[in-house]
């Protein structure tokens, strides 16, 4: 007997009658409201820790960027054509090449209200690292698109097929010691997001 | 003797009282955090409920969903696992470290692994393991085991963290800045990542409709580790499994609320397939799990998300320290998960506790936590591992409150004693009156006023 | 209506007042109120031990005690708590549901049967409510604050109306005071230091008394400022609504 057969003889001599799946109905019983939601993102991912701007254009975010960073000599990586005037594309194969970024934009698919959290996954971006390597990292978020709930945001990607994706809320951050908040632990110091 | 053990442990931390109010509020902090957290969201019952149900759904239907899962996984080009139990699990990871001649590997938080002592084990065998998880990593510096599930170095002061951190890397001496200490761990952890050629994390939840995974952190560490990484191992155990992946919309929204007051964790990062020219692989362990499956009264236990949040709220386990429990998992699921393990070992555990039920009323999946304690310590009692004396003691009690007259007689000679010979009582070999008084001697019992007062009852 | 009082062991002995206080505040209401003069214990300190196997003694003792009234009631959250939880008998299972399902905590029983809205007494004093675990989670007497829903609270509902008194606010206002039955002796370095720590919030925000529905919660915590030589005193919560001028 392998420890395949045997784990799932023994889980199946172990289970319990089968128990119904609830509905989820109830939770998608919420009022939509985008000028809400966005309201109630920008303040929450601000809580957290992250910056956020209302932009109308790229350009407006090129010059806040250049505005917070000295960028001079500095890696900045992106994917979105945008940004070709001060950042590169990442194309290579070895993604340890990635340690000295600076400053990493990158698009998003929405954003969620209730946490402040962006979800994003590899159908905008081909290396899974740009999300944790930089010092210093930005979103672009277009102002429509953002849910109020998790619900809501699981709606949108129930279907989805991806190889990763990741809900990014904040700075990396930690509190091991003693509780004290520090920004900055393994990855960004920083999360920009500029609302488009 | 074993009931005494994590009472004597806990003594032990309690001769520092300064120390044990300070574990104690910083706790305390985080149930307050996770309480205003909590609060904020209308439907949190509704979200508790459902869980719990959902939970209890995946249970009952685990033989189908663990080969869903499997199915789901493969074809995304993972690559499975099974192992019935720790030595299994740790077997497994050091073949796949041993053919690809792997001797460093980085690994973030993963109780399971704890559970197993992989890290021991990979020792012995020549290869190093680093956590990265800065509480996890601070505990290895020290060569402790974590006190806590989400805050492993919550027993830790930062000067005693400060002290660490010199003499292991360098920091300078007297520094307890957490701002820098945590930079020093950031400069030291990231030649780590970019150098290790294997990473290892656990699972929070695994989806079985689609074959992925989902692992939370607020640092970055799971990621930072796994995509520099060639192999990325996960470990998890069969219970992590959840049936859809629109259900952790649910567990998303509890998971971190419950564990820190945060509204989620920085990062919920999604695995579903390999990077490109990356191998991932999935261990499904058991050891113990579907036994504990098969223990009616305690199955429920296998519900949790880990979210500590009944350590954070236990008023013991506040006042105890994590290390008090001598558990892989500590504070109040530690003390129903344990005995499953080793009945013999933790049968200190489930009476660690006032059964006062604050842990299961935080509890995001409802597990009836108190009633497990109460219903383990049942369990232990009858399985023989109860102290002989308090057996003996226990059944002259019974016996003298089943009969009325012989009640009566204690009692009154209770009473007797207190008010004539009070050094019978009064004296360092009652532990109640260590620190506390005993009661004033009332003139006569309830029962003998009644008889005197209301006599057409008599 | 038929009412048998329930008084646990430990306030049989030890704390005869508050159980005058629960018959004479039954007897007010109109109340036939009887004493069943055999009752022992509800066998809760022998379950919470482990030793649930050994309460049959005292079950049987239970049912034949209180069968045939309407209520029983008793100055006691934990001792109602596992009446009603763990109570079984094999010779009488429809006695034993029965009582089961009309034993009260003295506190509940004003509330909720008696629905009592006023008391002729006066306790011009600062009072701490000390909210017993089994009490609070274990028979719903206030709302948890572990919980998502809306506030109440049955012992404040009664206190209120007891002319003179100031309910003082706490730090944490339901945590456990570390008495926990043979807790209370068997892990005592942190059943004293969880007893000291729930003192002291009483005492921090001014308390002249600590009140509560659990005698045993109330021992436990006397004993310690006892030994503190502390003012603050105990009263069980029966005693305050009885009169109460102390």
């Amino acid at each position: 007997m392998t420890s395949k057969e045997q784990i799932l003889a023994a889980v199946k001599a172990s289970q319990p009658d089968l128990k119904e799946l609830p509905s989820l109905d109830f939770f998608y019983q919420d009022n939509l409201n985008q000028d809400e939601d966005l309201a109630q993102f920008i303040e929450t991912v601000e809580f957290i820790g992250a910056k956020t701007y209302r932009v109308n254009s790229y350009e407006e975010i090129i010059a806040q960027l250049q505005q917070d960073f000295d960028l001079k000599g500095k890696r900045v990586i992106s994917p979105l054509n945008e940004f070709s005037t001060i950042a590169e594309k990442y194309t290579g194969a070895d993604n340890h090449t990635l340690a000295d970024a600076e400053l990493i934009i990158l698009p998003t698919h929405f954003a969620v209200a209730e946490n402040g959290a962006c979800w994003i996954d590899d159908h905008l971006f081909d290396e899974r690292l740009m999300l944790f390597i930089p010092q210093h990292l930005a979103f672009v978020l277009k102002k429509e698109e953002v849910v109020p709930t998790m619900h809501r945001a699981y709606e949108r990607i129930a279907g989805k097929s991806y190889g990763y994706g990741a809900f990014v809320a904040g700075p990396s951050k930690t509190a091991d010691i003693e509780q004290s908040l520090v920004l900055g632990a393994h990855g960004p110091r920083s999360l920009r997001v500029f609302i488009i | 003797m074993k009931v005494a053990d994590h009472a004597q442990r806990a003594k032990e931390f309690n001769k520092d009282e300064k120390r044990v109010d300070w574990h104690d509020e910083t706790l305390w902090f985080i149930r307050q955090k996770r309480d205003r957290a909590s609060h904020n969201i209308p439907q949190w019952e509704e979200l508790r409920n459902t869980a719990s149900q959902i939970k209890n759904h995946t249970l009952s239907n685990l033989h189908h969903y663990l080969q869903e899962f499997e199915r789901n996984a493969q074809a995304n080009g993972v690559t499975i696992h099974w192992a019935a139990n720790a030595e299994e699990h740790n077997n497994i990871i050091l073949k796949l470290l041993q053919e690809r001649n792997i001797s460093q590997m980085v690994k973030s938080k993963s109780m399971l692994t704890e559970e197993c002592h992989l890290n021991d084990f990979l020792g012995d065998h020549g290869i190093e393991v680093i956590d990265s998880d800065l509480g996890e990593r601070i505990v290895q510096l020290a060569k402790e085991p974590p006190s806590h599930i989400v805050l492993p170095c919550i027993h830790k002061k930062k000067e005693e963290i400060g002290e660490l951190f010199h003499e292991h890397l360098g920091t300078p001496k007297g520094s307890a800045d957490p701002q820098l200490l945590t930079e020093a761990a950031r400069q030291s952890l990231r030649n780590v990542f970019l150098t290790r050629k294997a990473a290892l994390t656990g699972v929070n939840f695994a989806i079985a409709e689609t074959g992925e995974f989902v692992v939370c952190t607020n640092e970055g560490n799971a990621d930072m580790g796994v995509h520099l990484a060639d192999i990325h191992i996960a470990s998890m155990g069969i219970e992590k499994l959840i049936p859809q992946r629109r259900h952790l919309g649910l567990f998303l929204r509890l998971l971190t609320r419950s564990a820190t007051g945060q509204p989620i964790t920085t990062y919920s990062s999604h695995f579903a397939k390999p990077a490109k020219g990356k191998a991932m692989h999935i261990i499904l362990v058991d050891n113990g799990r579907s036994r504990q499956l098969g223990r009616p009264d305690f199955r429920a236990s296998l519900k949790c998300i880990r979210c500590s949040a009944c350590f954070n709220t236990c008023p013991v386990y506040r006042r105890s320290g994590g290390h008090s429990y001598n558990a892989v998992i500590a504070g109040p699921i530690g003390s129903i998960l344990s005995p499953n393990f080793d009945m013999k070992k933790h049968a200190d555990l489930p009476f660690a506790s006032t059964l006062c039920g604050s842990c299961s009323n935080v509890c995001p999946v409802k597990i009836d936590i108190h009633d497990q304690l109460y219903k383990w310590r049942q369990v232990i009692v009858q399985e023989g591992y109860a102290d002989p004396k308090k057996t003996v003691a226990m059944q002259v009690m019974a016996k003298t409150l089943a009969s009325p007259t012989m009640y009566r007689i204690a009692g009154k000679a209770a009473r007797t004693t207190l008010k004539y010979a009070p050094f019978v009582v009064n004296n360092k070999l009652n532990a109640w009156y260590l620190h506390r008084d005993m009661p004033e001697v009332p003139k006569s019992s309830f029962g003998e006023w009644y008889s005197k007062n209301r006599k057409n009852n008599d | 209506m038929k009412v048998a009082l329930f008084i646990p062991c430990y306030v049989d002995q030890f704390f005869p007042n508050a159980a005058i206080a629960t018959l004479q505040l039954l007897e007010k209401y109109g109340c036939d109120v009887t004493y069943p003069k055999n009752q022992t214990c509800c066998g809760q300190p022998m379950a919470n031990s482990g030793y649930a196997h050994l309460t049959g003694g005292c079950d049987r003792n239970f049912v034949d005690n209180f069968k045939g009234f309407d209520y029983i009631v008793a100055p006691s959250g934990s001792c109602v708590l596992h009446v009603k939880d763990h109570l079984h008998d094999e010779r009488f299972p429809e006695e034993a549901a029965k009582i089961r399902a009309t034993t009260y905590e003295l506190v509940t029983f004003l509330t909720d049967v008696l629905k009592v809205e006023s008391f002729d007494a006066s306790f011009p004093h600062k009072v701490g409510i000390h909210q017993s675990c089994h009490g609070l989670r274990g028979l719903k007497l206030a709302q948890m604050s572990e919980l998502t829903a809306a506030p109440f609270s049955k012992p404040v509902h009664l206190l209120n109306m007891v002319s003179g008194i100031e309910l003082i606010d706490l730090g944490r206002v339901d945590e456990c005071c570390g008495f926990g039955g043979t807790f209370c002796v068997a892990e005592e370095a942190v059943s004293v230091k969880m007893g000291k720590d729930r003192v002291a919030d009483h005492t921090l925000h001014g308390a002249e008394y600590i009140t509560g529905v659990d005698m045993s919660c109330l021992m436990h915590m006397e004993g310690l400022l006892h030994r503190d030589n502390s003012a603050v005193k105990v009263i069980h919560i029966a005693e305050i609504l009885n009169g109460g001028v102390r």
